[in-house]
């Protein structure tokens, strides 16, 4: 995020698009619904369900799946049509507003409800609303970004939020929410195929001799393959061993029989978890790890804080902590790795990762800091690109709406997304089996419009199958207007009925991202 | 208003210096001068509902509510009269006596604000007759039990599913001793709008709204409270896990320090953590000696050696590029950078990720 947590609570506009943050961030959720109820902030839902947060929403744009940039560039051709824009903002500190303006004049209202759906007038009351409102904070989720587009969608909201002066202020800015608890900190730690911890290129030779100098080792300058493109590799024989720490692909993955068809092929599969998840039943050496009740560590938010996690408890039988295991296996390949605690970690991590370095597990005992925090003196930073951006000047980038790569034919005539529910977390390891989320959302469910219900003769808690071209799984319908008409939604906690036997495995070009939100699927009576 | 405006006063004969909009009760505790509440709750709506925060002002007409009135100029305020005794005494024991508070099988034994009220105000007998239980306590959802018959009616868990929360499910039904709290239609809440936020559990100053599962599973003094991270979404809530004897018994919000959840948690923090000590842990390594073969048991000098010498082996066969490795959103920042350590710098690729883009 660019901006932090509590800011949602006092801003003049909120911006919510791609998150049904009431279910998947709830604290979030909750600082967006005070904020509407008790601080007269106006809220914006561009969303193709009527998420909970609908109902506090002043204006809801129902697009159909797939069409935000055509959205976004609407919205910003009402903007600059009606010189609603931040001019001196726009002058001062951005570039390329020409060919912004340019891409997005054809984008009127009408030619974009004929693409989305979202009605010309409500297109034009929301674009009046975000460019009146003098801080204005848009929040963002995989809503957005798992789509073939997901990039430029996210490119289209940082134009819009730009055009408005929104970026580099207080209760403003364009803030994923970070679906995992430390999927921020795993980017920053370099768990990525092309940087080192703080996003230093692996390609650039200075950020490399750095590395090799404080590891002792010689680095490969080649950026490695994403995990989508492992998947392929292993499928073709071209990766041979694979080591997985705490992820469960062969659920949370698109187009489920292709992925266990890779795997198959792997010479060395190690699965290191702390349950035999589907994915472990098929490794070839499984490592018991410890939980995070189990251990000392730090993560880091979706606002960019460290925060510390302290062990409570003792982990189960011969189970241990994953630095461990990564550091005795590394000493016995012949490279010691040789850490008392996860603190000693830490100072190595702070050492050599900028936007980390003025943080220690003492000045974050009680409270954490968000980086950038570079000094030991530095306070960390609430709110990143104040009178600057980290390139200098805000580039606009000009972006053309394409349709998402699977379509609706007569075979196949609903459109599918997925995506997570309240009581249960990603591919449900921990919460299925937790008693009261389990009691509470016991089986998977097929939200279906009553109106398509009607149609298919599909009444609530009956059992259904959904076909796509890549799979078919069968759950119980829940009929409900969350869904539009013509779509249909599942959640992907349930092994059971696992909904990435249907997805699509397209990818984003540059974001590497499938497209889990836009898939065509055939519904029936089961 | 404008809050740089100091007002003088004196509180117990202390002189003291507010800004102007705190109400009495703010001012005295940020002069540690101690005045009960029990319907308080900071953030929310002042109530003033139970008036167990009464004080004595220098010409008012009567006792006043110091959770409600703001101060004054020149205000001289008494909180530990006689008069304000007297009346304190009198509330408590009334809503001592219109419910069943008995101790002795009570979860909130020890940690319950009426219990401490009624220690504080040195009240050794209930001046009134208790009345009988009215309620069946409310065992519908293995999450939040609910026993009316130790409601106080504060309405702090009222105010906190309304206005903290902003759920908007629970709300006062009913009039005069009939009153009670609850979902709409008088449901139970696995039957209502509730998303077990558990706020209402967490404000509960009694034994009305408690953990099911923490239920004849530890007593307040036993546990050990260990704060740390939640493990679910990338809010990073603060919360504290409340231990006993290696076990989780119940989790609770933090809010020592505020951000970012200032004490508040969802579902999935509050009662999402039985999967920590769920029968299905790993509890030792598992290797497959032969592809065909079923897992097996094995030690760890086993499993390390197993996949030193292969790894090595398949390095040597077909490069470094052969080899890759999945990090993980879930575990710590420290085991991240040790993994794509690991990958670069012991197997020489840069064939790391994890499943951010999912």
């Amino acid at each position: 995020m660019t901006n932090s947590i509590e800011e949602f609570e006092f801003t003049d506009l909120i911006l919510a698009t791609g998150t049904n943050t009431t279910e998947n961030h709830p604290i979030i959720g909750m600082k967006i619904k005070r904020a509407v109820r008790q601080h007269g902030t106006k809220l914006i839902v561009i969303d193709p369900r009527e998420i909970d947060l609908v109902k506090y929403a002043d204006i809801w744009l129902r697009q159909k799946p797939g069409t935000d940039v055509a959205v976004f560039n609407g919205l910003m051709n009402v903007i600059i049509s009606e010189g609603l824009y931040a001019k001196v903002y726009v002058a001062e500190r951005t570039e390329n507003f020409e060919a912004l303006k340019n891409t997005v004049e054809k984008y009127t209202p009408e030619y974009v409800e004929k693409i989305s759906g979202v009605p010309a007038e409500d297109l034009q009351r929301a674009a009046r609303l975000y460019a009146k409102a003098k801080r204005a904070n848009i929040a963002y989720a995989m809503g957005l970004t798992q789509h073939i587009s997901g990039t430029d969608n996210v490119k289209t909201m940082a134009n819009l939020a730009m055009l408005c002066g929104n970026i580099g202020i207080e209760g403003g800015g364009v803030n994923p929410l970070r679906g995992q608890n430390n999927v921020q900190g795993a980017c920053d730690m370099g768990g990525l195929p092309n940087v080192f911890p703080a996003y230093q290129q692996v390609a650039n030779e200075e950020a490399r001799k750095k590395f090799e100098t404080a590891w002792k080792a010689t680095l490969s300058p080649k950026p490695g393959l994403t995990l989508m493109e492992i998947m392929q590799a292993a499928g073709s024989g071209a990766i041979k061993a694979l080591y997985i720490m705490g992820e469960n692909p062969l659920v949370s993955d698109p187009d489920l029989h292709h992925v266990r068809a890779e795997l198959q092929k792997l010479d060395l599969m190690i699965v290191q978890d702390i349950f035999l998840t589907e994915t472990a039943q098929m490794a070839d050496v499984v490592l018991p790890s410890a939980s995070f009740a189990e251990k000392d560590g730090t993560f880091t938010n979706t606002e960019r804080r460290v925060q510390r996690i302290r062990k409570a408890v003792p982990a189960p039988g011969q189970a241990k902590a994953d630095w461990e295991i990564i550091s005795e296996l590394a000493s016995r390949m012949g490279y010691p790795m040789e850490y008392s605690s996860a603190q000693q970690i830490f100072e190595e991590i702070t050492s050599l990762t900028p936007s980390y370095g003025g943080i220690t597990y003492r000045r974050i005992e009680r409270e954490g800091l968000q980086w950038p925090c570079p000094t030991s003196d530095h306070r960390g930073t609430k709110f990143l690109h104040k009178d600057r951006f980290t390139r200098g000047r805000g580039l606009f980038h000009a972006v053309e709406y394409i349709p998402p790569a699977e379509n609706t034919c007569e075979e196949y005539p609903f459109i599918l997304s997925t995506g997570r529910v309240l009581y249960h977390y990603h591919t449900g390891t921990m919460t299925r089996r937790a008693k009261g989320p389990a009691q509470r959302y016991p089986e998977c469910l097929v939200e279906i419009n009553p109106f398509d219900g009607a149609k298919l003769g599909i009444s609530d808690g009956q059992a259904v199958k959904l076909k796509s071209r890549r799979g078919m799984v069968e759950a119980k319908a829940k009929l409900t207007t969350k869904s539009a008409a013509g779509t249909v939604f599942m959640n992907f906690h349930f092994a059971e009925a696992a909904v990435n036997q249907l997805t699509n495995p397209a990818l984003d070009p540059i974001g590497k991202i499938p497209e889990y939100k836009v898939c065509a699927v055939k519904l029936e009576k089961a | 208003m404008d809050r740089r405006i100091l007002i003088n006063l004196k509180i117990d004969g202390k002189d003291i210096a507010a800004r102007a909009g705190q109400t009495i009760l703010d001012v005295a505790r940020e002069n540690d001068i101690y005045i009960p509440t029990l319907c308080y709750l900071a953030g929310t709506t002042k109530a003033g509902a139970c008036r167990v925060c009464l004080v004595e002002v220098e010409g008012a007409r009567s006792l006043v509510a110091s959770c409600c009135m703001p101060v004054s100029p020149g205000m001289v305020v008494k909180t530990n009269t006689e008069k304000v005794r007297a009346a304190q005494k009198m509330i408590v024991e009334l809503l001592w006596s219109s419910g069943d508070h008995n101790c002795l099988t009570c979860e909130q034994n020890g940690n319950c604000e009426l219990q401490n009220l009624i220690y504080w105000l040195k009240i050794d007998k209930p001046r009134f007759a208790i009345e009988a239980p009215r309620y069946n306590q409310e065992n519908t959802n293995i999450m939040i039990q609910r026993d009316l018959n130790k409601c106080v009616l504060c309405g702090r868990c009222i105010r906190a599913c309304n206005e903290i929360q902003v759920n908007e499910v629970l709300d006062f039904s009913l009039r005069g001793s009939h009153a009670k709290v609850g979902p709409a239609f008088d449901e139970d809440y696995i039957n209502s709008a509730c998303v077990f936020c558990g706020e209402c559990l967490q404000v509960c100053p009694t034994g009305a709204i408690t953990y099911t599962q923490g239920k004849f599973a530890g007593r307040p003094w036993e546990m050990e409270k260990v704060r740390t991270t939640c493990a679910y979404c990338g809010v990073g809530c603060q919360m504290d896990l409340f231990v006993k004897d290696g076990k989780i018994i119940k989790v609770a919000g933090n809010s020592d320090y505020g951000k970012p959840n200032e004490g508040s948690l969802c579902v999935k923090g509050r009662f999402g953590m039985d999967f920590i000590a769920h029968p299905d842990r790993l509890t030792k390594p598992l290797i497959r000696r032969a592809k065909g073969e079923e897992l097996q048991e094995a030690s760890w000098d086993e499993a390390y050696s197993f996949i030193a010498e292969k790894l090595a082996a398949i390095k040597s066969a077909s490069g470094a590029d052969s080899i890759a490795g999945l990090s993980s959103a879930r575990c710590t920042n420290e085991e991240n950078y040790l993994f794509q350590k690991f990958i670069r710098a012991v197997i020489g690729t840069n064939n790391v990720d994890h499943c951010a883009r999912l």
